[in-house]
């Protein structure tokens, strides 16, 4: 097998990104790709179409290498990746929704996101007004004595997303659970098609709201690597302190809500409280709780004054007085322990398969971090550890938010001992001619890709966004199976996916 | 009877305070549940197309059941109307056959949530029920009576003193209580996780007046429960028949004392732990059984402990 490097290089013509490499391959090419990642030579990170072409990003991991091939000149079909790698499956289905392109032998041709009620098919590709009969949705069957199925939602009892998941159960034991998602799909990329940057990066940023930084921050490096255009050093040092600070949010409100769910509510209190400090710093750092829209191509909108610096300067040191004693008390509660140790167990090779990121792949072994890996500026020069466990249960998942959690905090002293003084935003040269951008940036749940290309006059010609949630909702599929139903709750908030970001 | 009615929403109203300040939240005022009812009592009734009457008389048939069980304890003098019609094994019997209608009502709608929590709860309710009857089999063998009123005198006087026996039948009781209550880590009376219900899930069905009187009953269930624990292991100052009134009302402010103290400590329980799995309810209950066992045992072998 050639490296991935050598992969594309066959293929012509090449563009060199920042990040990566693009070829575009011929069918044999393609198919080759797709055996390649079926063999684990290489992880799948994305997969998309246009009109006429499809697009596969791929990963090799030892070299830290992202590529992307290209198929272009496409009828109506191309070779199906699913039928060799079943991770691409829910973005081949995606892929036929949303730009109307057949994958050939597709193992699984039901619709994913198109669920009969946009009034009009291929939104993306060549539209047509005759929206798709909404037929029944089938779900897989399930055979055996004794079976039961138990629907549940789209709409939940709590206040949480929409999303609907098909039990089938023996008694309290899941034998099977289907999830069926797309109820939140927004039509973010063809918002996209056409806009301005300014308004590009505002719709990046409300892709999945819980990662508004990490969504903003890689659509602004996808155009940044597009236009090959420096950004300020103080502008890339406090993009790190906000996704930082973002991580640092989401980690302390997901560990108190993971232990609410097993009905523990003093954690979640007492991680409630020290989020939202985490949230007013950043009101008082950055002007905005969650810091939407702060992050834009080619810097920062808000610089950092000294007395906010100040701010966060005092946050550190106040979580890490009271973390430790919510970690003992997590860890001494044997009642807490009893639900999340062995509960959800997800086996290292699915991880690996599927090319789970963030804490999901992290607690099963799989150590990729888009920050260690690809090295982005700023955490070239910034020390930190990227905690990985093996065990691959809810308690894994917890603690290796644990471990972020502190890794943050240190990240953000860091950052605000080096940060360097100067301007933090330059304007955005007149953009000439066409040309295309990635960047895979880490979020708090994991990498997101988002890849784009710029039309002649400024505008967006088209824009992928890809939320880890694509490849880690198939494997809580696979995580509940043998677990009972009681503890679903547990194992979906321990993934905590995202279910705006996947909808798109 | 009237008490138990006033008394019960103050209670559970009083255990949520708790908890919520146990938390270091606000917390809804200590009235809430009497309004929760009430708006609950205003509200339309939603029924399922396919309920029968099952459904519908359900409700009533609870409230009315546990409401006669609650009232045969005493609270706070031992002279009730009823005592002499009915002891501990009717009242067992009157919550049980509550219960009974409960889950059948939970499966009548056909949901699938129902029939979860109807096989839940009957599965607790198995191991429940033997538990708290072995309880009953050692306070009758101490006292010679399963008559509430008679053990209560019993226990008052000075000849029981400390028992390994008692100590191990307010154990299973109270372990029984939890479980019978919905309370963690049994099953959580605040959870919005439609899967993790069991109570919560076989009345998911009920709406407007039903549910508030599905919720009334529970509120009177914990009222029963605790009173049930004070009477018989904390009979002090339950005013005798035939005392005048200064022993009433000494009797009265020494039942609410215990309501606080029971409210409490159910609150703090609930805070310090976490729910356990389902399956881990029948080794909880079992424990109940056992002790209850050990107790009625131990009286065999020696009348003395």
């Amino acid at each position: 097998m050639p490296s991935l490097t050598d992969f594309i290089l066959q293929g012509s013509p090449v563009k060199q990104y920042r990040p990566g490499l693009c070829g575009i391959v011929d069918q044999t090419g393609w198919i080759a790709a797709a055996d390649a990642l079926a063999d684990g030579h290489w992880t799948l990170l994305g997969l998309w179409g246009e009109a006429s072409a499809a697009h596969m990003a791929l990963l090799e991991e030892p070299t830290a290498t992202v590529g992307i091939v290209r198929l272009e000149t496409l009828e109506n079909s191309y070779p199906s990746v699913a039928r060799h790698h079943p991770p691409a499956l829910r973005l081949e289905r995606a892929i036929h929704d949303l730009v109307g392109l057949e994958p050939q032998d597709l193992p699984d041709p039901r619709p994913w996101l198109d669920h009969g009620r946009w009034g009009l098919r291929a939104p993306l590709g060549h539209r047509s007004n005759a929206p798709l009969k909404s037929t029944a949705y089938e779900f897989l069957p399930t055979e055996g004595q004794g079976l039961h199925q138990i629907p549940v939602g789209p709409v939940h009892a709590g206040i949480i997303e929409p999303g609907h998941f098909r039990f089938t159960a023996s008694g309290e034991t899941v034998v099977r659970l289907e999830e069926r998602l797309g109820y939140v799909h927004k039509g973010v990329e063809a918002l996209m098609a056409g806009a301005d940057l300014g308004r590009a990066v505002h719709i990046a940023g409300r892709t999945s709201g819980d990662s508004t930084v990490a969504y903003a921050f890689a659509f602004s490096r996808a155009t940044e690597s597009a236009l090959e255009l420096e950004v300020p050093p103080r502008a890339i040092w406090l993009r790190a302190l906000m996704a930082e600070l973002e991580r640092l949010a989401n980690h302390l409100g997901d560990i108190g809500a993971i232990c609410n769910d097993a009905a523990f509510s003093l954690m979640h209190a007492h991680c409630g409280i020290l989020r939202e400090h985490v949230l007013r710093a950043a009101h008082i750092a950055f002007g905005h709780r969650m810091m939407r829209d702060k992050v834009v191509p080619g810097g920062v909108t808000t610089d950092l004054s000294d007395e906010a610096a100040l701010t966060l300067r005092t946050l550190v040191p106040e979580i890490r007085q009271r973390f430790p004693s919510l970690v003992e008390l997590y860890d001494n509660t044997a009642s807490l322990q009893d639900r999340t140790v062995g509960t959800g167990v997800l086996r290292p090779a699915l991880a690996r398969q599927y090319g789970a990121g963030g804490y999901v792949g992290r607690a099963s072994g799989r150590s990729f971090d888009a920050r260690r890996t690809l090295c982005y500026p700023p955490y070239d020069r910034l020390h930190f550890e990227v905690p990985v466990l093996s065990e691959g249960d809810v308690n894994a998942r917890i603690w290796i938010r644990i471990r972020e959690v502190e890794q943050s905090l240190s990240l953000v002293e860091q950052i605000l001992e080096q940060l360097p003084d100067g301007p933090v935003l330059t304007d955005v040269p007149d953009i000439r001619g066409q040309g295309d951008g990635l960047a895979l940036i880490e979020g708090f749940r994991g990498d997101i890709l988002v890849w784009l290309r710029l039309a002649g006059d400024g505008r967006i010609d088209r824009c992928h966004l890809r939320d880890p949630s694509w490849f880690q909702w198939p494997l809580l599929e696979a995580v509940i199976e043998a677990n009972i139903v009681a503890d679903f709750p547990l194992c979906n908030k321990s993934f905590n996916c995202s279910y705006s970001g996947h909808d798109l | 009877m009237a008490l138990v009615l006033l008394l019960a929403p103050l209670l559970t109203g009083f255990v949520r305070k708790i908890k919520a300040r146990l938390l270091r939240r606000q917390g809804p005022p200590l009235i809430q549940p009497y309004r929760d009812l009430l708006r609950l009592l205003r509200k339309e009734v939603v029924l399922a197309e396919n309920a029968s009457w099952l459904f519908r008389i359900t409700p009533y048939l609870v409230f009315a059941v546990i409401w006669v069980a609650a009232s045969l304890i005493p609270t706070f003098a031992t002279g009730l109307v009823f005592s002499w019609t009915a002891d501990l094994i009717a009242i067992v019997a009157l919550l049980g056959s509550a219960r009974f209608f409960l889950a059948l009502a939970g499966m009548d709608a056909g949901t699938s949530f129902g029939g979860i929590g109807s096989s839940r709860e009957v599965m607790i309710a198995t191991l429940a029920e033997p538990a708290m009857l072995l309880t009953i089999f050692t306070l009758a063998l101490v006292a010679g009576s399963t008559q509430l009123s008679t053990i209560a005198a019993v226990m008052i006087s000075s000849h029981v003193g400390l028992r390994v026996s008692l100590g191990m039948a307010l154990i299973a009781l109270i372990m029984v209580a939890i479980a019978e209550n919905a309370r963690i880590p049994v099953d959580n009376p605040a959870t919005h996780l439609e899967l993790t219900m069991v109570h919560e899930a076989m009345v998911l069905e009920y709406s407007g007046r039903h549910l508030a009187m599905i919720e009334f009953a529970a509120y009177l269930k914990l009222l029963l429960y605790i009173s049930l624990i004070a009477c018989i292991f904390l009979p002090w100052q339950l005013a005798l028949p035939g005392t005048g009134a200064p022993a009433y009302i000494l009797g009265v402010v020494a039942y609410l004392a215990k309501l606080v103290i029971g409210a409490v400590l159910l609150a703090l329980f609930e805070t310090a732990s976490a729910k356990m799995r389902v399956f881990r309810v029948p080794e909880f209950l079992g424990a109940a059984l056992m002790l209850g066992m050990l107790a009625t045992l131990l009286l065999f072998v020696s009348r003395s402990l």
